[in-house]
């Protein structure tokens, strides 16, 4: 691969623990630095997603009309999308309200429990829900699906390694759940 | 079990004696070739429910469960095709859509013999849309729970209940979407008289529907290893 492997992760609706475990690289990141440039990401001070991404990393689910648009802009603009930890693979905790009732739900924590006046969400600090918080191959192509809670170091080294070498994507295999 | 007539098959291109009264399973783990399972639990009477361990026989018109299919004389079993294993994702992903399974707040992640067949068949995400179904959990009773989103309707827990325990608390009410493991007439666990609290259902439960309380995300380990030599000391018992 001629230049170096545009690289961009993205935070949906998760914990940000999969971007801990991306940071969580260590001395590899220092390695493979050389080879990538984090072209977008929370970790960096970029506002809009670039034009053309080699590699975008997504995590979380899809539970906001923003999350939806977010991950159809990265999808339009990257080359391979690839579904970051357990929330982006099957929803896992932000879709545990999906069993549930939205309307009830936002009453019950934005106006029953509220410690001050009670708020009337959705509003600028509250987004409106989608119905279902929905993992990411729902709404947008997924060419790789990492799973874990977070996914191991170790998977997203040989996502990226694999990229870097020119690999299928479709061959990794799957480390762990959970 | 045995007693019947020896007879030769061959199990992937490899010859193999049995007894003829035999599963096609348990011949297939005597010569140390793996069948995935789910619902089958050595020590318990196999029911063929999951279909996860079905084989291709040679003449059959679709594949068989290995764990309720006795061998016959010059039977052909092919253990693993790329069609089986198609089949076998397609099963477990249907049974992961139409439950609430989220390892990462589980009590056995990281011990869970769903999780582990998932991880086996590489099934990292459902094509079929997953339902959310709202299902109810009972922690009526003081040392175990029950919940039923983690629940695969193995039955696992009825048969250990009536077949080693002999108490019989467990059993299936409704069907389809809508089946669930009852305890007693549909009473809340707790309060279900024929319950011992043996704990037999919670440690044969192949996921985190039945556990033990108090413990938290990925502390519950399942112990059945005991089951066969329970189910053989109770056979020689009755033979003697």
């Amino acid at each position: 691969m001629s230049g170096r492997l545009r690289v961009a992760t993205v935070w949906l609706d998760g914990c940000s623990g999969c971007h801990m475990s991306f940071l969580d690289m260590d001395e590899l990141l220092l390695e493979l630095a050389p080879r990538l440039e984090l072209a977008y990401s929370p970790l960096v001070d970029r506002k809009e997603f670039p034009d053309r991404v080699d590699l975008a990393l997504l995590e979380g689910a899809v539970s906001t009309p923003e999350d939806e648009a977010k991950a159809r802009l990265v999808r339009a603009h990257s080359r391979l999308v690839v579904a970051l930890g357990d929330c982006a693979c099957q929803g896992n905790v932000p879709a545990l309200r999906n069993r549930l009732d939205n309307e009830q739900l936002l009453d019950l924590v934005y106006r029953q429990q509220a410690d001050g006046p009670a708020a009337a969400p959705p509003d600028r600090n509250v987004p409106p829900l989608l119905t279902h918080s929905l993992p990411l191959h729902r709404v947008i192509a997924v060419d790789l699906f990492l799973p874990g809670c977070p996914p191991p170091p170790a998977a997203i080294v040989r996502a990226l390694t694999a990229v870097l070498d020119g690999e299928t994507l479709s061959e990794l295999p799957t480390l762990k759940f959970g | 079990m045995s007693g019947g007539r020896v007879i030769t098959l061959q199990i992937d291109g490899r010859d193999c004696g049995a007894d003829e009264n035999q599963t096609i399973l348990e011949v297939a783990q005597e010569n140390g070739i793996f069948i995935p399972t789910l619902c089958h639990l050595n020590g318990l009477h196999p029911v063929g429910g999951c279909r996860i361990c079905m084989v291709e026989v040679e003449g059959a018109p679709r594949p068989l469960p290995a764990c309720v299919t006795h061998p016959a004389e010059g039977m052909r079993v092919t253990t693993d095709t790329p069609e089986l294993r198609r089949r076998r994702r397609l099963i477990l992903e249907l049974m992961l859509a139409e439950g609430n399974h989220v390892c990462a707040v589980c009590v056995v992640n990281g011990h869970c013999e769903l999780q582990e067949l998932a991880l086996q068949l590489g099934v990292d995400h459902l094509e079929i849309p997953a339902l959310y179904p709202r299902r109810e959990v009972d922690a009526s009773h003081p040392r175990f729970g029950l919940d039923r989103n983690r629940c695969v309707l193995c039955t696992r827990c009825v048969r250990v209940c009536g077949e080693i325990e002999g108490a019989h608390t467990w059993d299936v009410m409704g069907r389809g979407l809508k089946a669930a493991i009852i305890s007693d007439l549909n009473q809340p666990w707790g309060e279900a008289e024929s319950c011992t609290a043996c704990g037999k259902c919670v440690q044969v439960c192949p996921t985190g529907a039945l556990f033990e309380k108090g413990k938290a995300t990925g502390e519950m380990v399942k112990r059945h290893l005991h089951l066969p030599l329970l189910t053989a000391m109770r056979k020689e018992e009755e033979e003697r």
